[in-house]
């Protein structure tokens, strides 16, 4: 029984169906106003397409929906991603024009820095009892701060082949950025599903009082999803940087904590949080940069690319909402009855 | 939050006075207070030190204040300068709306305030003594008749837009398709807004490069120097060579535009003047010897290509 009727079921099962449906349209409409967009060509030994330019820029906001995705699961949110990529390109930046460290190392210390700043945040909101959206507002604002200060104000550049392969190195045909999401998102269903983090994630945001008394460590699972939305952060923030060569405090990641928001409700998870998907979040992250580039494409005035993505964003949020589909439902009945 | 940006900025005029009744003395010495938007990118750090140098070669004492970004810390240090009792004002404001009261003060007190850079919103113009700007239309038509005279009139030029709405953006487009009009072999035939940032002017750049034939692309003209810069990085990933494959416009002339000219990988640049300071102290001074002063002066950059690109880049990162 793997018909094609099967498969779609067992998508709407895992609420994959609409997510992929969007992402399918969206593409549809490039092809339209674009034919040759999706065309392969190796040049190089690296593959070259429109399917690879959408991966490989989508990469920071999928990088940070994964994470995202955990805390949002956790019923918390970190509206201070984009504030702690700006960090992590500060720090690898400052480490590069100043000092001689080998870029491993440089990378290690630009994801220390996530990590501590995902610690914080968690700290705030586990140990202090101190509500998310607060906890991590204060990192949102003082931690561009924090950047811009390492900066001197300034954007720094910086010429490192090494450390510049992050962001726009090839492997085995694809581009980096590409190869890390795909890595963080293979260890994360690795830690979520093989272990019982993902099970206890999904407790604590049903019902956290209960799962206390149930035993599941709360307070260590909320640090840890703060600590690895952090790193997450982190790592998009030295992609984006590396992909520039140049750490530019006021501007990389600004925003992107509503992208990343976005990704994850477009996704399917509820804000609500006790219900999450990884693939989907990530699928979320395709969805809004297939749009971004649609717009780019298609030629409209660029005055009317924001009102043009909340449109279609609305759309697949209304198509995923309770209420429509029930209402598809009746109308499926009604035509096979 | 509140309390700590008051005792900064108090801190601040605090310690202007101290410095200004130390160097004391010496009554006839201008006192002028500076409210700067803030430090949010290379060309106003520029801009902030060339009126800190102009003042201190004038042997104006400057009350200089940061604002970062927040108009109520511009506010908040305009009344600080009024109950200073500086000669005059120089304010570069982070937006237009809003400056009626505070700037009604300054009236009442006597002290002539200059408006520097951006535009204020006034119906009444006698709250302010002049302002000084950079006519961003001209800065656009400048980069429209170097690239027409280098290409003898015929390109397809791809246009990176600076952020939606901006007046920098909308005059700069202005201006360079006001020239471009005139060259039937012209034309632009993709335009996207890339933010004014060197990350989205790269990304903007690759989605360009693959919705059409690179060969079919004659020049890149940017609204500043960022984006080009950007574009230039997604030029060398695609492996075209920028600066001879495609041609490369902005503005701005901040320092880094000048290593991509020296190296050969952008063309052209037109300076977005940082040198306000000089125009603002002169319109001060005049006003204060009982002259009348113009509303509006201009202030006109250069246009700088390879050939001194070089030694501008040295000339700008040595001082």
């Amino acid at each position: 029984m793997t018909g094609p009727k099967s498969i779609i079921s067992t998508l709407q099962r895992h609420g994959a169906l609409w997510p992929l449906v969007a992402l399918g349209l969206i593409w549809l409409v490039i092809i339209i106003v674009n034919p040759g967009f999706f065309a392969f060509t190796i040049q190089d030994g690296r593959v070259f397409g429109g399917v690879i330019d959408i991966f490989n820029r989508g990469a920071p906001v999928a990088l940070i929906a994964i994470g995202m995705s955990l805390v949002i699961a956790t019923g918390g949110i970190d509206l201070s991603v984009g504030a702690v990529m700006a960090i992590a390109g500060a720090v690898a930046a400052n480490l590069i024009v100043g000092t001689d460290l080998p870029a491993p190392l440089i990378i290690l210390a630009g994801l220390g820095a996530g990590l501590a700043a995902g610690l914080l945040n968690g700290t705030l909101v586990a140990g202090f009892g101190i509500q998310p959206i607060v906890a991590t507002l204060i990192l949102l604002v003082a931690g561009r701060g924090v950047a811009q200060l390492l900066n001197d104000g300034q954007i720094i550049t910086f010429q490192n082949e090494a450390f510049a392969f992050v962001g726009v190195g090839t492997l085995l045909g694809l581009p980096m950025p590409v190869w890390l999401v795909l890595f963080v998102l293979a260890a994360m269903l690795l830690i979520t599903r093989r272990t019982a983090l993902g099970l206890f994630v999904e407790a604590v945001g049903a019902n956290a009082s209960a799962s206390h008394y149930a035993g599941v460590p709360v307070r260590a699972i909320k640090l840890t999803v703060y600590a690895i939305a952090g790193l997450c952060a982190a790592l998009a923030g030295l992609v984006a940087t590396a992909d520039i060569q140049g750490a530019d405090a006021n501007n990389v990641g600004l925003w992107i904590e509503l992208d990343a928001i976005l990704a994850v409700v477009i996704g399917g998870t509820s804000l609500m949080g006790g219900r999450y998907s990884l693939v989907l979040a990530v699928v979320g992250a395709l969805i809004i940069q297939s749009l971004n580039t649609a717009v780019v494409l298609s030629g409209i005035p660029p005055k009317f690319n924001l009102v043009i993505k909340s449109a279609v964003i609305v759309a697949v949020l209304m198509l995923q909402s309770p209420v429509a589909q029930a209402q598809l439902a009746s109308l499926r009945r009604r035509f096979t009855a | 939050m509140k309390q700590l940006i008051t005792l900064i900025v108090s801190a601040i005029a605090i310690a202007g006075c101290g410095s200004g009744s130390s160097e004391g003395g010496a009554d006839d010495q201008l006192t002028v207070g500076f409210s700067q938007v803030g430090s949010e990118s290379g060309w106003r750090t520029s801009f902030t030190q060339a009126v800190q140098a102009e003042a201190r070669d004038r042997g104006i004492d400057l009350k200089f204040s940061d604002a970062q970004q927040k108009q109520e810390n511009q506010i908040r240090a305009v009344r600080s300068f009024i109950a200073q009792g500086v000669d005059a004002i120089v304010i570069a404001p982070v937006v237009e709306t809003g400056w009626k009261p505070v700037l009604t003060e300054a009236k009442r007190a006597g002290i002539p305030v200059v408006i520097v850079d951006r535009n204020m919103a006034l119906e009444d113009d006698s709250l302010y003594l002049t302002r000084v700007a950079s006519d961003f239309v001209e800065e656009g038509r400048k980069a429209g008749r170097w690239l027409m005279e280098e290409t003898g009139g015929d390109c397809d030029i791809v246009e990176l837009q600076g952020t939606v709405g901006a007046t920098a953006a909308i005059d700069r487009m202005t201006g360079f398709n006001e020239v471009i009009a005139n060259y039937p072999d012209a034309e632009i035939v993709m335009t996207q807004t890339a933010d004014f940032t060197r990350a989205r002017g790269k990304e903007i750049m690759e989605t360009f490069l693959r919705a059409m034939d690179p060969a079919d692309i004659c020049a890149v003209w940017a609204h500043n120097d960022e984006m080009a810069l950007g574009a230039v990085i997604a030029m060398k990933e695609a492996g075209i060579d920028p600066g001879d494959d495609i041609l490369v416009v902005s503005v701005d002339a901040v320092p880094d535009i000048f290593k991509a000219m020296a190296d050969g990988d952008t063309n052209a640049t037109v300076e977005l003047s940082p040198h306000m300071g000089g125009p603002a102290f002169d319109a001060i001074e005049a006003h204060l010897r009982g002259e009348s002063v113009e509303k509006l002066i201009s202030v006109n950059g250069d246009l700088f290509t390879q050939e001194t690109a070089a030694e501008e880049y040295q000339k700008r990162t040595a001082g």
